[in-house]
């Protein structure tokens, strides 16, 4: 039967095995300025049937991080070190054939941009049948129909008729609905959606958010969603990594994130979620500076040309040593916890609303 | 796809127009008088031009002539003296008085082939370098591949035609010295005759094929699409031949149809280089006996064909981007 099930999800052992379990990922591309450490000692995991949010400024090494994880990148300029172990397989330095294999299969990904991100030159149908086929060795025939029901089950009307079309017959929001789609057509186990909404007006996004989280509770699909904002992970994820500058700052449920951040760079996120109650006129106050240089990064804390609060630690602590994230919730800042919460509760909570 | 092909064809039309009209115009008013031409060096006699204006219906004002002339193209005509011409006429010549179709329908099956078989193999050969100097990108290959296309942009068809008679021909006996083809009569000794001929006449065009066709495919492996078959799990080669390459053809078609004059011009060098009897030999004698005529059926004959082809690419490229086959 070709309904959209997938095998019993086994249930993580007590505690100590996740998922998918990053540690210490470095991703780092050498280019003609120098090496660009994208990915600086990132660790995070993410259990089965979860959504772990991933947020961060652009730049933060958002996608370069989970194209390392489905091994995309270019080998001849890209150096990666640390351990992807996704259901207990070790990916980092697994060779093209076994992650060829994974791709598509057991690891998915939805990208942002499905005008670019689907080939012009195929209808939607081949390009949803083609992994199917590959990886389940179903006809052609088979692989069609299954791309019909996909299409169906993504919500796209007349899906028989529609499966013939060409991307660029698609509005923006169906051309998403045709991406995810096509990721889900093999039940992954993990699903990475990389800003799957961005591209698409508000009534869309909530739509397409609603369908994977639909999509997710029939198959108890792990999912990575990465985003820049805030308010997208609110009502979708289950747990939330803040990066910046290509290293986790900020780990909590989404619930800490957003009720109580740690961290003076998820407070300046936080202040720009746009609010569709908030009035047209009040501007979104992005965090002011720009993301450091990942090719020289400050020394100490990445965030600290930015950062309101050094003067609060006090010293050149801010500027000469590196915070470090604690494991599990927490963030990586040498404010004390009394610090954090109070400065969040007194200067930063009233002005969010 | 029908929309657009009537619109091209709609412009290939007035493009047509235009190009009978500025030819037929600019050898009208040519100092000339291709009376005097027609009637030989020793004619002086006042009453004959004359006759002969009236003959060639010179006395008719020019837009008459000019429409008369493009009506013989079609329809055939019977010219002012009563002489029967069948269509396609271009008139008769003035060097031996002999309709002019057949002079050109007897030449240009060589032209065509050669531009149609040397197209064929630049294509192959500049392409397929190319695509595995992508592949291979960097490495060794890479390099000896874009040092010998260098060559080849570095060199002239009547210069390597010669010696590349002497070698693969007269030494190494491989390959044909290169003949006209006669397709119904002979068609296998027509394709040996061509290939060393086309063979020279591609080396001009491999490096420009091979670089964009290596730059079109390094660009097309960087697309975000590539990127999401690699991340469905398809293999490299795969993503290599049906998506990079798929969209790289599009690129490559397009330079094609830019090239098509070139490829006329040459094919007509590569004619002279190897002795063929094709509509570059008949045009050069048409300018040396000063045969008005024929130099003008000439010029709208291969202006017409490169006007044709370029639709037939254009749709070639239709079929090939759905973006524009269903706009
Ligand atoms: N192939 C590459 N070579 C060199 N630098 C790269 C490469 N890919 C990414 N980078 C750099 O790595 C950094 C992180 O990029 P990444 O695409 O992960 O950001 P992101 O968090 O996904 O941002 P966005 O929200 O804009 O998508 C950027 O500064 C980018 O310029
Ligand atoms: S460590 Fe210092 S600079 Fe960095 S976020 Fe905390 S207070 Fe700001
Ligand atoms: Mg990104």
């Amino acid at each position: 039967m070709t309904t959209l099930t997938k095998p019993e999800a086994q249930p993580t052992p007590q505690g100590s095995e996740h998922f998918l379990s990053v540690r210490d990922l470095y991703v780092q591309f050498a280019t003609e300025d120098g090496t660009v450490k994208a990915v600086d000692g990132l660790s995070f995991d993410l259990d089965r049937g979860k959504t772990l949010g991933i947020v961060g400024e652009s730049g933060s090494g958002k996608s370069v991080t989970n194209l390392a994880i489905l091994g995309l990148h270019n080998p001849r300029n890209t150096t990666i070190a640390g351990e992807i172990m996704l259901d207990g397989q070790e990916l980092t330095g697994a060779s093209e054939r076994t992650l060829e294999k994974l791709r598509g299969k057991k690891m998915a990904m939805v990208f942002q941009d499905s005008l670019t991100a689907l080939s012009p030159y195929y209808t939607v149908g081949r390009q949803i049948a083609e992994p199917y086929m590959k990886h389940t060795g179903a006809s052609k025939k088979e692989a069609k129909a299954r791309a019909v029901e996909m299409l169906g089950r993504v919500g796209i009307p007349h899906p028989q008729s529609r499966v013939d079309d060409y991307p660029h017959q698609f509005s923006g929001g169906m051309r998403q609905r045709a991406m995810i789609a096509m990721a889900l057509v093999c039940d992954p186990e993990l699903v990475i959606a990389d800003e799957p909404t961005t591209a698409l007006d508000v009534t869309v996004q909530a739509q397409i958010l609603d369908l994977l989280k639909d999509l997710q509770q029939e198959t108890g699909t792990s999912i990575i969603l990465i985003t820049h904002d805030l308010g997208v992970i609110a009502n979708t994820a289950d747990d939330v990594v803040v990066m910046y500058a290509g290293r986790a700052v900020e780990r909590g449920t989404v619930r800490d994130i957003l009720k109580t951040p740690e961290h003076p760079y998820a407070w300046g996120l936080l202040g720009s979620i746009p609010r569709l109650s908030a009035d047209v006129n009040v501007p979104l106050a992005p965090i002011p500076g720009s993301p450091p240089s990942l090719l020289n990064p400050p020394p100490g804390c990445p965030f600290h040309p930015r950062c309101a609060f050094a003067e609060t630690v006090g010293g050149d602590r801010c500027r000469t040593e590196r915070p470090q994230l604690p494991d599990g919730r927490g963030s990586a800042c040498h404010l004390t916890v009394d610090q954090k919460r109070d400065i969040f509760i007194e200067q930063i909570q009233p002005r969010l609303r | 796809m029908f929309r657009f092909l009537t619109r091209r064809v709609l412009g290939a039309i007035v493009i047509l127009f235009l190009i009978t009209a500025v030819t037929y115009f600019l050898f009208f008013v040519l100092p000339s008088d291709p009376a005097q031409l027609a009637c030989g060096k020793n004619c002086s006699n006042k009453d004959l031009v004359s006759a002969i204006h009236h003959r060639m219906g010179l006395d008719q004002p020019v837009y008459q002539q000019y429409f008369d002339y493009i009506r013989g193209i079609f329809f055939g005509r019977n010219m002012p003296d009563g002489q029967n011409c069948a269509a396609p006429c271009f008139g008769f010549s003035f060097a031996n008085d002999q309709p002019i179709w057949p002079l050109i329908s007897d030449r240009y099956p060589t032209t065509f082939s050669l531009a149609v078989g040397g197209s064929a193999a630049f294509l192959v050969i500049g392409v397929g370098l190319g695509m595995l100097s992508a592949w291979q990108q960097g490495k060794t290959f890479d390099r000896v591949a874009s040092s010998i296309s260098l060559l080849g942009n570095s060199v002239q068809i009547y210069f390597i035609g010669p010696l590349a008679i002497a070698l693969f021909a007269d030494n190494l006996g491989w390959l044909d010295h290169g003949h006209d083809p006669t397709w119904t009569s002979d068609p296998i000794g027509s394709l040996n005759g061509l290939v060393l001929p086309c063979l020279v006449m591609s080396v001009i065009f491999w490096s420009n094929y091979s670089r964009q066709t290596r730059s079109l495919m390094v660009e097309q492996m960087a697309e975000d699409h590539i990127r999401t078959a690699r991340a469905k799990g398809m293999g490299s080669k795969y993503v290599f031949y049906r998506y990079a390459l798929r969209g790289a053809a599009a690129s490559i078609i397009t330079i094609f149809g830019i090239d098509l004059g070139s490829v006329f011009g040459g094919a007509i060098i590569t004619e002279a280089t190897f002795g063929l009897h094709g509509l570059g030999n008949l045009a050069v004698n048409a300018v040396f006996s000063l045969d008005l005529p024929l130099e003008m059926a000439v010029m709208i004959f291969s202006a017409s064909a490169i006007v044709i082809f370029n639709i037939v690419v254009d749709a070639a490229y239709a079929l090939i981007d759905p973006r524009i086959r269903l706009a």
